[in-house]
């Protein structure tokens, strides 16, 4: 190892790197030994560029390249090259995820996949930001510290683009909390210590910024044990003529909140490889440390900075710290930058450049500073206790200088350093071989009711969700429990202005056990889901937002479902007309256990004209009627129901948009209309479930007759009718006198199943008219409650 | 004092969260309400500038220790004297939440013999522990001598929700029965959490969300003017802030926690 560093003649804690020279055998191990993570392609071409120099890097210099050039920040799968069924996709991305947002080009669209948020108008002259991001690996390695970084690292995303955060999502994916703790493979902590660490380190996070966390949802699957899944969300609001980015050389490079500290060095690369049984031990480092007083700080100095318009541009320090700030904000406004890294403020001495470069302490955001602002802008942050410092400038030589108490350690062409190439990976699909169970209808369908509704993905998340502050800021108006006994909400609603009744929809969608069967399918659910969940509230014009957690994509079996979920993205959005405008994917979700089910989050943001005409699920007046939306088929693959029976299944739910379309259509009329009292979609558990929740949240009991239920004839069994997922469907409720009206604007697209009763029971009715089930509502509930709550 | 005369504190510092929806509740019934950092009004302002100071909910320089602690200590150093003077004026004083743990670790309150050096009371860990976001009933029990009730009927029921991991108001337990009846003999205990129908919780989970000694939620000092509560009114001033609002038929356009800013309102305009 004495041959690959060249100490140099300045005392300054940086080491020259013999690579301009080194042989293939030594590139590898100067990529092992510097953690680079660069492949060897990459090494080679780094090496040509320094040969071209005649001389040697230095040590902050390669590290600022593998930062730079990781998967975690250029994201070279989705902008890459794959090879799949014969043909060359130029940039998945580019093929499936924003060519849909093109092609839709919604007048509504502000600003899409080019800042750290989506940006859509809202009213008034504000636009909603929105941003979703994982945090599984750190996650992983410390439960608490990951999942709070995690929301903190999103929420610097919104101030990116000077908006002011006012809710925040989370959509949590653990292993079974009963998992076994004799399976548990080194290295890899308990499904239970992670589902507290990473709840707890979410509700510390939001509670203590002060901002609600509105929406969200927890699944459980068997291959997220070994690899949490943590993806958080937040949306902003922003007046769009103080949306200031131009940047320009000469203006002053300003950091600003927490200081800087060996915590989260490497948190890039570790996030791009798989994890091992020596994750713990190797990357805690990479594992940042959350200190959300000082990020609430920094909010308010940005929020001043940006209305009294102090700076050029703004941007988060988050995955790859000031390199990935720095760089990225000199390549944006066509500049390059010097910047010297002894200005730095440090938690402690002894940090040698390359660490203060790449370190990702957290609540630490960049500003470009005009110069004759620079004063001002410093002068807020001195009231609000934040500390901020000029490091650098913006120049118009397009190179990277960085200097370290006045010595160079740093000199690289800009155009070299981002101009990151492009891979080429190869990508197979093998339908799954899946079959259908066989098995007799079981006798008792109430218990099997009440088993699901026990069921660790469908029972009540109070316990968890109680711990979140959720009406911090005064504008939530549907909470996420609703009625009187608390039943799950479709979707949030805020009222972010105080001058308009104009309200904002936030829902989810996903549906890790449909990965399994197909990620085309398990795509377009998620779509659908997220979409039906807006829709249930009221929400319309809506962006989404895209969320990949996926195996290792050097594996062509992986980046073929992968392919196989974009194809989905497209093909649905499209038909709908709903936009993507920002989107994250996190690879190499994969840990000594295997990969996680190939996993889809959409997160779906909409509008609602009138928050006074906002729809909830808990049912309102006895004698009210029901209408089921959409067709039911038997379609179990995949569904809570098999899985509580042990079985997968192949049957998985398909989708019709075009047909959908028009019934979500002729909904949001019915609804601008008054005449939906409540509205919930069908999800996991399908009909029956869904049924139970709106009578437990109201109180009030309801009848069902399954004969009733529109199936195209495909279905001779009650409990597919009652189980089954398919996708497009909602339970309404009517009041008798509007009921013709109701019928006509729906155009047949809806069926009356049942009225609400003044009793406190579910009943249901089968197909041979029988009674199959009868429950009291106290019981639905104490059950629904049951499962989660003791774990608290 | 007209309405549109009086000025409102709504004091922060880094941390403070719930200062925005407390000035707007104030504005929103015609006073004038400022938003001030702590640091602003210590360099340029004058409290006595104000007829009514808030110490609004959050995590004060992140709550680490002591909840509160910190701000009331920031608050004694940075404004202390002209605190004394806000006080020894009977000016009132409210504090939501962290506000009123600031209050109690100033000594502000319960305050049995002016300021006290030490509080005689403390707001810690919940019971059951950890944070908790939910509605709950509270109970008017004060008969008249807190500026911030006395026009709510007593045993009036509200219904305002609570969101806090440190709201367990205890006293020290070999004096707690003293304590409580100098608080009830003085007219200082204000709120207690109940069920709908008003019956005290008696410590009973959920009612009593947070294992508070005697169901104590709010209480105010011996003069009545200043009042802390765990509970947040400012999300409770408008229908639309309510968790049942979509089950209601006839809403109001307010909510339970205007009655109480409201009250001080009425109370402020009938000053000099």
């Amino acid at each position: 190892m004495t041959n690959i560093y060249i100490q140099r003649a300045t005392a300054n804690n940086v080491l020259e790197v013999a690579l301009a020279n080194a042989t293939d055998t030594e590139l590898v191990e100067i990529n092992r030994e510097l953690a680079l993570g660069l492949s060897f392609d990459e090494l080679k071409t780094v090496q040509t560029y320094f040969k071209n120099e005649n001389r040697n890097p230095s040590d902050v210099e390669l590290q600022t390249i593998s930062q730079t050039w990781s998967e975690h920040c250029c994201h070279k799968t989705f902008r890459g090259k794959i090879l799949f069924d014969g043909k060359e996709i130029n940039s998945l991305f580019k093929t499936y995820i924003s060519k849909v947002t093109k092609e839709i080009n919604a007048p509504w669209c502000f600003s899409v996949f080019e800042d750290n948020a989506g940006i859509v108008k809202f009213d008034k002259g504000y636009g909603i930001a929105a941003k979703v991001e994982t945090h599984n690996h750190p996650s992983a390695v410390e439960p608490f510290g990951g999942a709070a970084t995690g929301v903190g690292g999103v929420i610097r995303d919104i101030l990116g683009v000077w908006a002011n955060p006012i809710a925040c999502t989370d959509v949590l994916g653990f292993g079974p909390l009963d998992f076994d703790y004799n399976k548990i493979p080194a290295g890899i902590k308990h499904p239970k210590y992670v589902y507290r660490g990473v709840t707890a380190g979410i509700s510390a996070y939001g509670n203590n910024m002060g901002i609600p966390t509105v929406n969200g949802a927890i699944y459980f699957d068997e291959s997220y044990t070994g690899n949490v899944t943590v993806f958080c969300g937040c949306i902003g609001l922003l007046p769009l003529n103080k949306y200031i980015k131009n940047a320009k050389a000469g203006d002053y490079i300003v950091m600003a909140g927490g200081k800087t500290g060996r915590d989260g060095i490497h948190g890039v690369t570790f996030a791009s490889a798989e994890l091992t049984e020596k994750s713990e031990e190797i990357s805690r480092p990479a594992v940042q440390i959350a200190n959300p007083i000082e990020e609430e700080k920094l909010k308010r100095a940005i929020i001043i900075i940006r209305d009294r318009q102090l700076a050029s541009a703004t941007t988060d320090l988050g995955g790859g710290g000031l390199s990935s700030g720095v760089g990225e904000t000199a390549e944006r406004y066509g500049c390059g930058v010097t910047v010297e890294l002894s200005k730095v403020p440090l938690k402690h001495q002894g940090l040698a450049p390359w660490e203060i470069y790449i370190s990702e302490s957290q609540e630490r955001q960049l500003f470009a500073v005009p110069p004759e602002n620079l004063a001002a802008a410093l002068a807020v942050f001195e009231q609000e206790e934040v500390q901020a410092t000029a490091i650098g400038r913006l120049t118009q030589e397009r190179r990277l200088k960085l200097t370290y108490q006045n010595v160079t350690v740093a000199d690289l062409d800009m155009t070299f350093l981002f101009n990151t190439g492009t891979t080429t990976k190869t990508a197979t699909f093998t339908p799954s071989t899946f079959s259908e169970p066989e098995f007799a209808e079981p006798e008792d369908l109430t218990q099997i009711l009440l088993q699901l509704l026990a069921a660790p993905n469908i029972a009540s998340k109070e316990s968890v969700v109680r711990t979140y502050d959720h009406e911090v800021k005064g504008n939530t108006i549907l909470k996420p429990f609703q009625g009187k006994y608390a039943g799950p909400n479709d979707a949030a609603v805020l009222k972010p202005l105080d001058d308009s009744w104009k309200g904002l929809t936030v829902s989810c969608g996903m549906n890790p056990n449909y990965g399994k069967i197909d990620p085309y399918w398990m795509a377009a659910s998620a779509i659908d889901e997220a979409i039906r969940n807006n829709l249930a509230v009221g929400g319309r014009r809506i962006a989404l937002l895209d969320n990949f957690a996926w195996g290792n994509p050097e594996k062509t079996e992986r980046l073929g479902s992968l392919v196989r979920a974009c194809q989905a993205c497209y093909d649905i959005t499209k038909t709908y007309r709903t936009p993507f405008i920002s989107g994250k994917d996190s690879l190499y979700n994969e840990s000594p256990m295997g990969p996680v089910t190939p996993t889809l989050l959409i997160t779906a943001v909409g509008v609602v004209p009138d928050i006074r005409s906002t729809v909830s699920m808990e049912l309102k007046t006895p004698e009210n009627l029901l209408y089921i939306l959409g067709n039911t088929y038997p379609e179990m693959g995949g569904s809570e129901y098999y899985n509580l029976k042990g079985y997968l299944g192949a049957s998985i739910p398909k989708l019709q948009p075009t047909k959908a379309r028009k019934n979500y259509y002729n909904l949001t009329k019915a609804i601008d209309y008054g005449l939906v009292k409540s509205c919930h979609d069908l999800s996991e558990g399908g009909l029956a479930i869904a049924a139970a929740e709106m009578s437990l949240a109201g109180n009030i009991g309801m009848t069902l007759d399954l004969k009733a239920v529109p199936n195209n004839k495909t279905i001779t069994r009650n409990d597919a009718i009652l189980f089954s997922e398919s996708n497009s469907r909602f339970l309404i409720e009517i009041s008798p006198k509007d009921r013709y009206d109701f019928e006509a604007l729906m155009k047949n697209g809806c069926t009356l199943i049942g009225e609400v009763t003044d009793t406190k029971k579910l009943q249901i009715h089968g197909l041979n008219s029988k009674l199959l089930i009868d429950t009291d509502l106290s019981n639905l509930r104490a059950t629904w409650k049951r499962t989660l709550n003791a774990e608290a | 004092m007209k309405t549109e005369d009086i000025k409102v504190c709504v004091l922060r510092v880094g941390g403070t969260n719930c200062d925005y929806e407390t000035a707007r509740a104030f504005k929103e019934l015609g006073t004038q309400a400022e938003i001030k950092h702590i640091n602003e009004l210590a360099k340029h302002g004058d409290l006595l500038n104000y007829n009514i100071l808030v110490l609004p909910g959050g995590f004060s320089f992140g709550d680490y220790v002591r909840s509160g602690v910190i701000f009331a200590r920031s608050l004694n150093a940075k404004l202390g004297k002209q605190m004394k003077q806000f006080i020894d004026e009977n000016r009132p004083i409210l504090g939501i939440c962290n506000g009123f743990q600031i209050l109690v670790e100033y000594g502000l309150l319960p305050g049995f013999d002016g300021t006290d050096p030490y509080s005689q009371a403390t707001l810690t860990t919940n019971n059951p522990q950890g944070f908790k976001c939910n509605w709950v009933y509270l109970k008017n029990e004060n008969k008249g001598n807190c500026l911030f009730t006395n026009k709510i009927p007593q045993n009036k029921i509200l219904k305002i929700p609570i969101a806090h991991g440190e709201g367990r108001f205890l006293f020290p337990v070999e004096k707690e029965k003293q304590y409580l009846e100098k608080l009830v003999d003085n007219d200082m205990l204000v709120f207690r959490y109940c069920d709908e129908n008003g019956t005290p919780a008696n410590g009973a989970y959920p009612i009593n969300p947070n294992g508070a000694y005697h169901d104590i939620a709010g209480i105010c000092n011996k003069e009545g003017t200043i009042f802390g509560l765990m509970p947040h009114p400012e999300r409770a001033m408008y229908w639309w802030q309510e968790p049942d609002w979509t089950s209601k038929t006839h809403t109001t356009p307010y909510g339970d926690g205007k009655l109480l800013f409201e009250n001080i309102i009425t109370n402020v305009n009938k000053t000099q």
